[in-house]
């Protein structure tokens, strides 16, 4: 029987979360690497034993931990990330000049097609690859070689480079998203790169709608769809049908267009959710209420999934690699809050359950469909 | 050998329960008895020493004898109760919360 394997990263520690098809009865392990900061977990498409998990820690930096069997087991592997020549400035918070320093691995993207090789986003800004199963990253220069780099800005979380999708109909061709610089493409596997930020409008920045500055907090694609690209932006909701090149906001009738988790419905290309937050000052859910809003309509009209989820006093966030779908019929949805529960829908989101209630603050929840 | 004390979470990545012994060739210096470590143990490379810049990680400080060896020069040579074996070297996180 089917089964989905839940990886959820927290302040403190790693948790897998395992149940059959049915999803209806989780076994819990964890925590994993206790006590550090696990801001990301995602299994190989190629081989789904095969983990990676980013483990940091102020105190003691970065560790890259792989698993071989599924997230039973871990071994460290190679941590060394070191930008690619003299890495230059981005700006500090105040438009100052700031060197590049590197902070932590927040997103790992395991290949589609090469089990030993993943791609890191990491933070100061910047994205790494591995092609040897992790044993020595490399840095891909061409991106922050992009000319921009200078106008680069922080967010509250840092500089960091978050999204990596990787297209599954072009394998020249990825996107990745920065906080606070933007969107950008590569259709040369990461030699050059193209800011993809035109339809975009930003307040906080000199100019609204730059070609970079922009707080994108997340973007998703349906793989059969890979034109098609949704963002969750520090306001607005947003889309683009032509890869980028101009998008078009399809915040419509949400609540408020603040949020960070987005995600597409598995087997439905035009079925987005969203998390919708209060507002870039008060990071919790309007109202304290806990709302999932999808649409099915790619956008535009959206409709509150409530069944599961407290109506009342819920002040949680829900951050932007916290939310994932798995691939069974009906398409389950999760996500994970910063107040330590790990909601899971069986049924797209019309009702919701608590995994767990109680881990550390969640940083990410990764889905893997188990045959 | 040098008796090395390392936090817990160190400990714990390198999979080691108490202190550790190091061979230190030559001058026993920071820098001899870290270079020793991470060569005994590669999964602590870049945990106590940043990576790009070999500067010992800023929420660490490094102790001995009851004294604060962290702003040392690392090619200094440590007190010889540490070279002795009677005291160990002491890798210590800061002591914050979170």
């Amino acid at each position: 029987m089917a089964g989905v394997r839940v990886l959820v990263g927290t302040r403190k520690g790693a948790f897998v979360l395992t149940a059959d098809g049915s999803r209806k009865s989780w076994d819990v392990s964890g925590p994993h690497f206790a006590g550090w900061e696990v801001y990301h977990l995602k299994g190989s498409p190629v081989d789904p034993d095969r983990v990676w998990a980013s483990q940091t820690s102020s105190w003691f930096g970065q560790v890259i931990q792989r698993s071989t069997d599924g997230g039973r087991t871990w071994e460290p592997v190679g941590n060394k990330f070191v930008y690619d020549g003299v890495p230059g400035t981005h700006q500090w918070y105040d438009g100052t000049p700031h060197p590049w320093e590197f902070a932590r691995v927040w997103h790992l993207e395991p290949s589609l097609t090469e089990a030993d090789t993943v791609f890191a986003g990491v933070q100061d800004a910047a994205l790494f690859r591995t092609s040897d199963g992790g044993q020595s990253w490399h840095e891909l220069p061409g991106l922050r070689g992009h000319g921009s780099g200078p106008r680069w800005a922080p967010g509250a979380g840092g500089l960091c480079l978050h999204t990596i999708l990787l297209d599954p109909a072009h394998p020249q061709r990825m996107f990745i998203a920065i906080s606070a610089a933007g969107a950008f493409r590569t259709d040369d596997g990461g030699a050059t790169w193209t800011a993809i930020n035109r339809g975009l409008r930003s307040e906080g920045i000199p100019d609204p709608d730059a070609e970079v500055g922009h707080c994108v907090h997340r973007i998703a694609m349906h793989p059969s769809r890979p034109n098609v690209l949704f963002m969750q932006k520090h306001w607005d909701v947003m889309r683009s049908d032509d890869a980028g090149d101009s998008w078009h906001e399809v915040s419509g009738n949400l609540p408020t267009d603040f949020g960070f988790a987005l995600d597409v419905h598995a087997h439905e290309p035009e079925t987005v959710y969203v998390v919708p937050i209060k507002s870039d000052s008060e990071h919790f859910p309007p109202d304290g209420k806990l709302r999932v809003y999808r649409s099915r309509t790619g956008g535009g009209e959206w409709e509150a999934l409530t069944a599961g989820l407290p109506q009342r006093d819920c002040y949680v966030n829900v951050l932007r690699d916290a939310m994932a779908v798995d691939a069974l019929d009906p398409c389950g949805v999760y996500f994970g809050t910063t107040g330590g529960q790990v909601y899971g829908s069986a049924s797209a989101g019309d009702a919701w359950t608590p995994i767990v209630r109680d881990l550390p603050a969640v940083l990410s929840v990764e889905v893997q469909t188990l045959p | 050998m040098i008796r090395v004390v390392l936090p817990a979470h160190l400990r714990t990545l390198a999979r080691v329960d108490h202190e550790i012994l190091v061979d230190v060739g030559g001058q026993p210096t920071v820098r001899a008895v870290l270079d020793a470590v991470e060569a005994r143990y590669p999964m602590l490379g870049g945990t106590i020493r940043d990576h790009a810049t070999g500067a010992r990680r800023p929420f660490l400080r490094f102790f001995a004898c009851e004294e604060d060896l962290s702003h040392d020069p690392v090619d200094a040579r440590l007190p010889d109760q540490v070279i002795a074996g009677a005291e160990p070297f002491l890798v210590i996180g800061a002591m914050s919360g979170g």
